[in-house]
């Protein structure tokens, strides 16, 4: 097409990573190896940095995806639904090594969209009288038990998606869409992977999913 | 007491909820998510267009799984597995998939599970201390859905009833449960009674009663349970 792609937002992996220190709270998207971002993850598994906690669906499988980071000794909590891919979680809980909070997948990811939306907490009807809701207010609306969640902010999101142009508008692959869009608004500064950038204009708005004011940071898929 | 191997009391099951999803799609459209495991296997035994599955990961009219050569690896159901589209299918992100679920968009769930109790509890995410840590998607699916099927074994692998009086493991929901299918038996709550609806040819009430370790009431109209 001949026209050169400038974008404020882009960035190269080593500069993104620089902007990560111990002790964040990082979310990071995907679900089951789908949508999560790979590249980011992979780098980030390799930075000096310790005491992260990950917010995340799921914690990759042994070695692969998030999983690297809990093998590098880097975390010190998981907040998050689903680690049963992941056998090294349960072991690093058990052994008194990692905390883990459990939260069930719904409450999860409309915990991410509260804390992107602006709003504190919630009450859901889901885990009411389980294990999952001790120490959270659980009252009655209309004859049914409800839990209070409260909104899961974080300082960093590492998200992913198939294309973005050069403003940092998003759109996604199929499901790997998963907890993309609601990670984007979440975190003090967003860091977005991305396989292809195109000029601002290329994509129908009605296709954008992630509105670029949402995304700080992109970087390139290499 | 008669033993159905395993595969034959799956099939068994299955093909009786499914026929439950023909039934209630009979004159509109239905929207199910299946559980991972045999709860999946209904989806091969519903037919015509108008059951749609829903996947929690953010899609709304799964496909049967793809072929070998034609998967796309970012395609894949909450199982992990590579699926295909149906004519018309949607994507969307997990706040509005799980909003479709927790908001009774989605008219049935079939999940499996350790133990239900006379009282509709369920307990199907975790057995304490061991190596699975992780909940998913399974409070907020038996807390939304309009009714919760189990698809599950009359006995466990000790061949005691996971049919009990109270849950001993952790609680999913309490009271959610609608319908129990298993290779003997077809029990529906209602007004917080377990009634037995439909039993398997091959044996007696007695013996029901003998595996069955939950209270239970016997349907004025019991009926055998068939494919």
């Amino acid at each position: 097409m001949g026209n050169t792609i400038t974008s404020k937002k882009l960035k190269t992996i080593e500069e993104a990573m620089s902007l990560i220190k111990s002790g964040d709270r990082i979310l990071v998207s995907g679900f089951g190896n789908s949508g999560d971002p790979k590249q980011l993850v992979a780098a980030l598994s390799k930075q000096p940095i310790k005491d992260l906690t990950i917010i995340s669906n799921d914690l990759g499988s042994p070695g692969i995806g998030l999983g690297a980071l809990l093998t590098a000794g880097m975390v010190k909590k998981l907040i998050g639904n689903y680690y049963n891919w992941n056998p090294e979680v349960a072991d690093a809980f058990n052994a008194g090594k990692i905390d883990v909070q459990l939260v069930p997948q719904g409450s999860f990811a409309e915990a991410i969209r509260a804390a992107g939306v602006g709003v504190a907490a919630f009450y859901t009807p889901t885990a009411a009288g389980t294990e999952l809701a001790k120490g959270k207010d659980q009252r009655e609306f209309d004859g049914r038990m409800y839990v209070l969640q409260e909104a899961l902010k974080a300082d960093v999101a590492l998200i992913n998606a198939e294309k973005s142009d050069t403003l940092g508008n998003l759109v996604y692959h199929k499901t790997a869409r998963n907890f993309n869009p609601l990670m984007a608004m979440a975190a003090d500064l967003v860091i977005a992977e991305v396989g292809e950038i195109v000029q601002a204009g290329s994509f129908d708005p009605e296709c954008i999913a992630t509105p670029h004011i949402f995304v700080d940071v992109l970087v390139k898929r290499g | 007491m008669f033993q159905m191997d395993e595969e034959s009391a799956k099939i068994r099951i299955v093909k009786r909820i499914a026929r439950e999803f023909m039934e209630m799609s009979s004159d509109r459209d239905i929207f199910v998510n299946l559980g991972v495991g045999t709860p999946t296997m209904v989806a091969d035994y519903v037919e015509g267009d108008h059951v749609f599955l829903q996947a929690e990961n953010g899609m709304l009219g799964v496909g049967p799984a793809a072929e070998p050569g034609k998967e796309d690896p970012l395609l894949i159901n909450a199982g992990r597995v590579k699926v295909t589209e149906t004519v018309g299918c949607a994507y969307f992100d997990s706040a509005t998939s799980f909003g479709m679920i927790r908001g009774g968009h989605i008219d049935a769930t079939v999940i499996g599970a350790f133990e239900v109790d006379q009282e509709g509890n369920v307990a199907n995410w975790i057995i304490p201390n061991g190596k699975q840590l992780g909940v998913g998607g399974a409070m907020d699916l038996v807390a939304g859905a309009k009714k919760v099927y189990i698809a599950m074994p009359h006995t466990n692998k000790k061949g005691k009833p996971k049919l009990v009086p109270k849950c001993t493991l952790p609680v999913t929901g309490y009271g959610e449960v609608d319908v129990v299918v298993t290779e003997y038996a077809l029990f529906r709550f209602k007004e917080g009674r377990m009634i037995l609806e439909e039993i398997a040819p091959e044996i007696t009430l007695e013996e029901l009663k003998e595996v069955t370790a939950a209270e239970f009431v016997v349907s004025a109209t019991l009926g055998t349970l068939t494919e």
